[in-house]
């Protein structure tokens, strides 16, 4: 299968500090890839390093096209939408002005309004929820919101970081089966990154093991799933 | 009874002066969460280029609409070339290079056309409306264009998803950048509808207390408490506190304390509001769950 993101010997420091050591990722279309890691492996890093937002040092490249000199702003116009880590909600505006900032960078002004009901289809609760300041709704609807207005730059690639975060079983059960049919309907390749290892592999196709910001193995998600010794030393369980 | 009215009718048109000052902060407010301090300087000044281009034979109305894009392209260049490097700076650096521009201001404004005062012409011909002294057109005039601007500004952060992306670069600088919003360009837009606003303001006050490098410095300080007294992350709230404090400074003013104590009156507000409601009268106070 052909690859939508290549990244090459990536490295990212905060301030003095390295966080990532020359990693190598391929992320094939159409497919979901999950990072996986301890607390400090870098998973985040990764994210913000292939959208830079860190400073960092390697080479990304989308659908062959080389991105890494492009700002944030001109990767995610590319097509890389990224849910970030604490879901980024713009607390001030309603649920409806959240979504529609999409409107802003999106030309096709039909297809961005079939993408918002696009959006309230896979989250029905977004919709009765429209006219509420986004800053009242609980951390599950924040989530789903946060993935809602990535859906909204109708992306061709997703980097999801810790969609579970603080949610409850339930909730994160929910939003990992929409997240699977958006994959499957929209065509949309994810790269994940989580802590909750079980779910994760369960949804990837294919994952990297990271410790410390180095790539300590990679392969299909089932044969990560197969192998205890890498399971309890890497994953915990 | 006629003095009252009168008195209301003046504080109107004063509140329609702060009201414009004060739209101009909630400008720079709304877009990039700062207080601009240089914000009457810079009114003033270009109300001096008003003055220059009405003066070297521009008809008035072709003075205002250059005076009002030179200030638009004024603001943006202020924001790209002294501020885009102290995006990441803290708050206090701002706090001084905003200083420094209303000093830089006053000196070069006094410096090109001097300290004396000039006179500054109307767009509005010295009628009553009823006949009877107490609204003039000039007062009308005032009043409306401010309400012409808030409404302008309203639609355009209300319904324009460049408006909507300028409030959101404001309030998650971050996480807009991660929506494809150009975030640097965002404060660069705010600066430059800061910049055109208060040039209206400075060409709606000038006729009225004449032309001076330091005409705005007191009305600053009202606009201010308009915006306060309103709520400073809100245009129709910052209007309403400006017509507000026009109205209550002109009342308390005849009325209880003389002309002398208005502008600490001014102040009293502004420590009033900031005590007793932080958001101001129309505020939205933000609900954030945790």
């Amino acid at each position: 299968m052909a690859a939508i993101l290549e990244v090459n010997r990536l490295s990212a420091w905060y301030g003095p500090i390295r966080a990532l050591f020359e990693l190598n990722l391929t992320i094939e279309e159409g497919g979901v890839t999950a990072l996986l890691g301890a607390n400090g492996a870098g998973k985040t890093t990764t994210l913000r390093a292939i959208c830079n937002m860190v400073r960092r040092s390697g080479t990304t490249k989308m659908g062959g096209t080389d991105i890494t000199k492009r700002s944030t702003e001109d990767i995610v116009r590319l097509g890389v939408a990224h849910v970030p880590e604490g879901r980024g909600t713009f607390v001030a505006l309603t649920v409806e002005e959240n979504l529609r900032l999409a409107f802003h960078i999106r030309k096709d002004r039909k297809a961005a309004e079939r993408d918002m009901e696009l959006v309230f289809a896979y989250f029905p609760r977004l919709k009765e929820r429209l006219h509420q300041q986004a800053g009242t709704l609980s951390g599950g609807e924040q989530q789903m919101l946060a993935i809602g207005r990535a859906l909204m730059l109708g992306p061709k690639l997703m980097l999801l970081d810790e969609p579970s975060f603080g949610l409850a079983p339930l909730v994160v059960q929910e939003i990992f089966r929409i997240l699977r049919r958006i994959n499957e309907h929209e065509r949309v390749s994810m790269l994940i990154v989580e802590q909750n290892a079980a779910l994760a592999l369960e949804l990837a196709s294919h994952v990297y093991l990271l410790e410390t910001g180095n790539v300590v193995t990679s392969g299909p998600s089932a044969m990560i799933r197969n192998d205890e010794t890498l399971r309890k030393a890497y994953l915990g369980y | 009874m006629e003095l009252f009215i009168q008195q209301i009718v003046a504080g109107l048109t004063s509140g329609a002066i702060y009201a414009c000052v004060a739209l101009g902060l909630v400008m720079i407010y709304v877009s990039t969460d700062h207080i601009n301090f240089a914000q009457g300087e810079m009114a003033m000044f270009a109300t001096y280029l008003a003055w220059a281009l009405i003066d070297a034979g521009v008809p008035y109305w072709g003075a205002f609409g250059a005076t009002v894009l030179i200030a638009f392209v004024g603001g943006l260049f202020i924001q790209r070339v002294l501020l885009k490097p102290l995006e990441t700076a803290p708050v206090l650096s701002l706090v001084v290079c905003f200083i420094a521009l209303l000093s830089i201001f006053n000196a070069l404004a006094g410096t090109i056309w001097s300290y004396t005062i000039k006179q500054f012409p109307s767009p509005f011909p010295p009628k009553d409306i009823f006949g009877d002294g107490l609204v003039s057109v000039q007062q009308l005039g005032v009043v409306a264009v401010t309400l012409i601007m808030l409404g302008i500004l309203t639609v355009f952060f209300r319904y324009t998803t460049l408006g909507l992306a300028m409030r959101a670069a404001a309030q998650n600088a971050a996480s807009a950048r991660l929506m494809g919003v150009r975030v640097s360009w965002m404060l660069a837009l705010g600066w430059g509808l800061a910049a055109s606003i208060g040039g209206i303001a400075g060409m709606l006050v000038a006729p009225i207390v004449f032309l001076d490098p330091n005409m705005m410095t007191g009305i600053l300080v009202y606009g201010f408490a308009g915006a306060l007294v309103g709520g400073i992350a809100n245009p129709i709230g910052a209007v309403a506190g400006g017509f507000i404090v026009g109205v209550l400074e002109n009342l308390v003013g005849s009325y209880v304390i003389g002309n002398e104590l208005k502008l600490t009156f001014a102040l009293i507000v502004v420590v009033g509001v900031l005590l007793l409601k932080p958001a101001g009268l129309f505020g939205q106070v933000i609900v954030r769950r945790v």
